[in-house]
């Protein structure tokens, strides 16, 4: 197949060194901040152990299939989405358009996290850390309010990095430290992305393995924590009953398909840039392998500190009563210990119940402080930094955790950026003059300016708002149409036939099956529960009010109208481009006769029943002829 | 007469005891020694107590001393009375000039607050382990920094980053201007001669230049 066109484009089309390059961006592209702080959380509220068996069957039949599907597409068609989805069928073009389009918007707000990141690391250098106590107020007669009133930590989040207005009504001003902060976290990243995939893969050997590193020595360390085996036991003790909740299964479905990173048409254009004949099977279960085992070797040292903390709290608790009795009955020191703490109660209760009962003991209970469980941002920045101030050498382990936390988004960013890029690039938006460094400064720029809504007061509510509603239900819709654009646009053989050529051998029957069968109707159902559980309820977002009467809870606002209004645009806009792609491309071919297309469609004589003879079409170059030719 | 006597001499410390138990200008003090030294705690006995009250009878002294007033405390001063196992005991200042009458209770808190951390030195203890109920701790001024350290580091990465960022940009540069040089480097070898620039011309002292083995193929020529 190889014409002259083909070996020139072939040698303009960047490529990876070698395949490890390769292998390490597309699973630091899968394991994420997600695999970090989201899949422990799903495991401790659905059961434990018992939530391990929908992952692995929606892993098995939804992540592995999709995952496959979109690296063989990929190579063996050598574009970026766009392209991919164009050379599939000209009426499909709106898919790669809606990867993009999302990839850009995920991008936009991941990266604030990563700014966030960056802030927790430059202040894990102090001594002490600055979330550890409360700052002193203006005339220093004593500690801010709304620190003692919450923690330390939750203030130093809430106040001092986000600055939050009360709610989304208020925008604020930009804050200027994450404004700073932001500028960083764009500029690190486009010293790795400055030249594509030349710069992206040598990044990777950094970014991709040291959060491996990282999670081993806090694995060591946590283990050897106290606390550390009843947080591990209370996650992975296994609640089978869970497992009848449909919520459960939900969760498992879209958990393994946002972990993946499927769909953001990244995985696609990293896959374009390997050589032809490259087994992608082995790959593609080589990376969803990985990811899967990713989260469940995050989960265990973060459940070791998580009950190594809810230890600490609950020890806190049990010595705050022990003094309010010591002091109240001026019992001598050591007398009263955890383990007679309840046979002095019980003795002091009966000389004197109104003294014991006018202390107000806390009820300390260590289920409830192991069932305070958090996700997300929650998780990171309140509980773990919670956690690593009573660890000894706590720099040490703030400065360990959020450098990990930041090389995991990182990877991601990589693909997010490289879904847009690789589109535009082969669009031929770029002009000639401009080298691809000054594009890709472009991008970064863009990016940063956009993201700034995000340094807001509201910042943080306006980013819940794009995590929700950009990050979930756009992403299964493509998904969906990109399984059956393959499966009945393309044709399961003709795949078939690609993928033989490619890795030597045809796909088995497992992967037929799920292609055809059983990974569209799970992702089909996915997707309408998932709209089912959202437009059930009207949505609200919890607000951080310190004139709250029932502050420090947060206060739970519902979304005003014009904020729902954004959120449905920033759900369906993505998705939109698809149908209107579509509808474009065939009002073109009714009114116009085809005449001139910029992108080689070898295949387009097969797809277009409807037109004239292709052989006509000047469009079509010699070279194509000949491909053409060759393909019959 | 000798009753007479045995109440002069009974009497102040009676006294003082009621003045001790009874006064509103009394302070509780609470110690925890254990939870501050653990093994190395030592035993609460009346030589420490003797120790607390000459701590404050010098706090006193230095307060009075800083508001121009009567410096004579001394540790008959400092009535202490119930005392109990927790290590807690109240006591009361008494003027040195009238043992029966008290100091008030803002002037005794201005002094401690003034002297705590030597009080707390003086018994190897800190805010949190010596205790006088009624008197907050004073808090330690925020350290001021000219600038914070977060901006340092700040300032490091960005340094870091932006150096990064140039020295690729001058790559491509450079790799640009390269290719450049080499695209006009062919067409001027024609006569198989390598022209390079005056100064390793020079160095050559008047050869025919290099022979480059790279630049002689002619198959470079036909591909072009």
């Amino acid at each position: 197949m190889d014409t002259t066109s083909e070996a020139s484009s072939a040698q303009e089309r960047p490529k990876w060194d070698n395949k490890v390059q390769y292998l390490l961006t597309c699973v630091g592209f899968a394991v994420g901040l997600g695999n970090v702080w989201r899949f422990p959380y799903l495991c401790q509220i659905y059961g434990g152990g018992a939530f391990l068996i929908p992952y692995l069957i929606a892993l098995v039949f939804e992540g592995l299939p999709l995952l496959y599907l979109e690296l063989a597409i990929g190579q063996s068609l050598r574009k970026g989405s766009i392209g991919v989805w164009h050379s599939i069928s000209p009426l499909l073009g709106g898919l790669g358009v809606a990867s993009m389009i999302l990839s850009f918007l995920v991008g936009l707000f991941y990266n604030t996290i990563l700014a966030w990141v960056l802030w927790y690391f430059f202040h894990s250098f102090e001594d002490p850390l600055p979330w550890s106590q409360c700052p002193i107020n203006d005339n220093n007669t004593g500690l801010v309010e709304e620190c003692v009133i919450s923690t330390p930590v939750n203030y130093f989040w809430y106040r001092q990095t986000l600055n939050i207005s009360p709610g989304l009504e208020t925008s604020g001003s930009l804050q200027w430290w994450l404004v700073l902060c932001l500028a960083s976290a764009w500029s690190i990243v486009y010293i790795c992305f400055i030249r594509g995939i030349e710069t992206i893969g040598k990044a990777v050997y950094v970014t991709a393995t040291f959060p491996y590193l990282v999670l081993t020595i806090f694995l060591v360390r946590a283990l050897t924590l106290p606390g550390a085996t009843d947080g591990l036991l209370y996650l992975f003790t296994p609640d089978w009953s869970l497992l009848a909740d449909p919520q459960v299964w939900l969760d498992a479905a879209t958990q393994i398909f946002f972990s993946l990173s499927l769909a953001f048409g990244g995985l696609i254009a990293f896959s374009s840039y390997n050589p032809k004949k490259n087994d992608c099977e082995r790959d593609a279960v080589f990376v969803g392998c990985i990811n899967s085992a990713t989260s469940l070797y995050a989960s265990i040292p973060i459940f070791a500190i998580l009950g190594f903390k809810a230890t600490s709290n609950f020890n806190a608790c049990v010595d705050g009563n022990i003094l309010d009795l010591t002091n109240a009955f001026d019992i001598e020191e050591r007398n009263i210990t955890a383990e007679n703490y309840e046979h002095w109660l019980l003795f002091l209760n009966s000389s004197d119940p109104d003294r014991v009962s006018g202390l107000k003991l806390k009820h300390c209970v260590l289920q409830n402080f192991l069932d305070q469980s958090a996700s997300g941002t929650g998780l990171a920045f309140i509980v773990f930094t919670e956690a690593v101030i009573e660890m000894p050498g706590s720099q040490v382990w703030a400065v360990l955790f959020f450098i990990m936390l930041f090389s995991l988004g990182l990877s991601s960013m990589f693909g997010n950026l490289e879904g847009v890029l690789t589109p535009l690039l082969d669009l031929h938006v770029v002009p000639g003059w401009m080298p691809k460094e000054i594009f890709t400064g472009l991008i970064c720029a863009l990016s940063f300016l956009v993201a700034l809504i995000f340094t807001l007061g509201s910042g943080n509510y306006w980013l819940e708002i794009f995590n929700s509603y950009v990050g979930s239900v756009p992403l299964l819709v493509i998904a969906f149409f990109e399984i059956i654009g393959v499966v009945c646009f393309y044709g399961i053989k003709r795949f078939s036939d690609d993928i033989e050529f490619m890795t030597g051998r045809r796909p088995n029957l497992y992967w037929r099956v799920c292609w055809m069968g059983i990974s569209p109707v799970m992702l089909l159902v996915v997707l309408v529960a998932y709209v089912a559980v959202q437009v059930q309820t009207h949505p609200t977002y919890p607000a951080w009010n310190p004139q709250y009467e029932k502050f420090p809870e947060p206060e739970v606002k519902p979304y005003s109208d014009w904020v729902f209004a954004v959120c449905v645009l920033l759900s369906s806009a993505p998705v939109l481009s698809i149908p209107a792609v579509a509808v474009y491309r065939l009002v073109r071919r009714q009114t116009r006769s085809p005449t001139g297309h910029s992108y080689p469609n070898p295949y387009s004589n097969q797809n277009q029943n409807q037109n004239q003879n292709p052989y006509s079409n000047p469009a079509f170059t010699a070279d194509e002829r000949i491909q053409t030719f060759k393909a019959l | 007469m000798r009753t007479a006597v045995l109440l002069l001499i009974l009497l102040p410390p009676m006294v003082a005891q009621d003045l001790c138990k009874e006064s509103k200008d009394g302070f509780k003090v609470r110690l925890s020694i254990k939870t501050a030294l653990g093994d190395k705690a030592y035993e609460w006995n009346k030589s420490e107590m003797f120790l607390f009250q000459s701590t404050l009878a010098f706090a006193m002294r230095i307060h009075a001393n800083r508001s121009n007033q009567e410096t004579n405390y001394n540790i008959a001063n400092i009535l202490v009375c119930n005392d109990t196992q927790r290590v807690s005991f109240v006591f009361v200042v008494t003027s040195p000039d009238d043992p029966t009458q008290p100091i008030p209770k803002e002037q005794v808190e201005r002094a401690v607050r003034l002297s705590k951390h030597r009080i707390n030195n003086a018994f190897l203890l800190s805010d949190m382990t010596l205790e006088f109920v009624g008197i907050p701790p004073t808090l330690a001024a925020p350290i001021k920094y000219d600038t914070p350290p977060w901006l340092i580091v700040f300032g490091v990465v960005m340094g870091a980053v932006a150096v990064g960022i140039m020295a690729l940009l001058m790559s491509t540069v450079s790799k640009r201007r390269r290719a450049k040089d080499k695209a006009a480097g062919f067409a001027e070898e024609d006569g198989g001669i390598v022209k390079e620039n005056g100064t390793s011309l020079s160095s050559l002292k008047g050869k025919d230049g290099v022979y480059n083995q790279a630049f002689s193929s002619d198959e470079r020529f036909t591909q072009l």
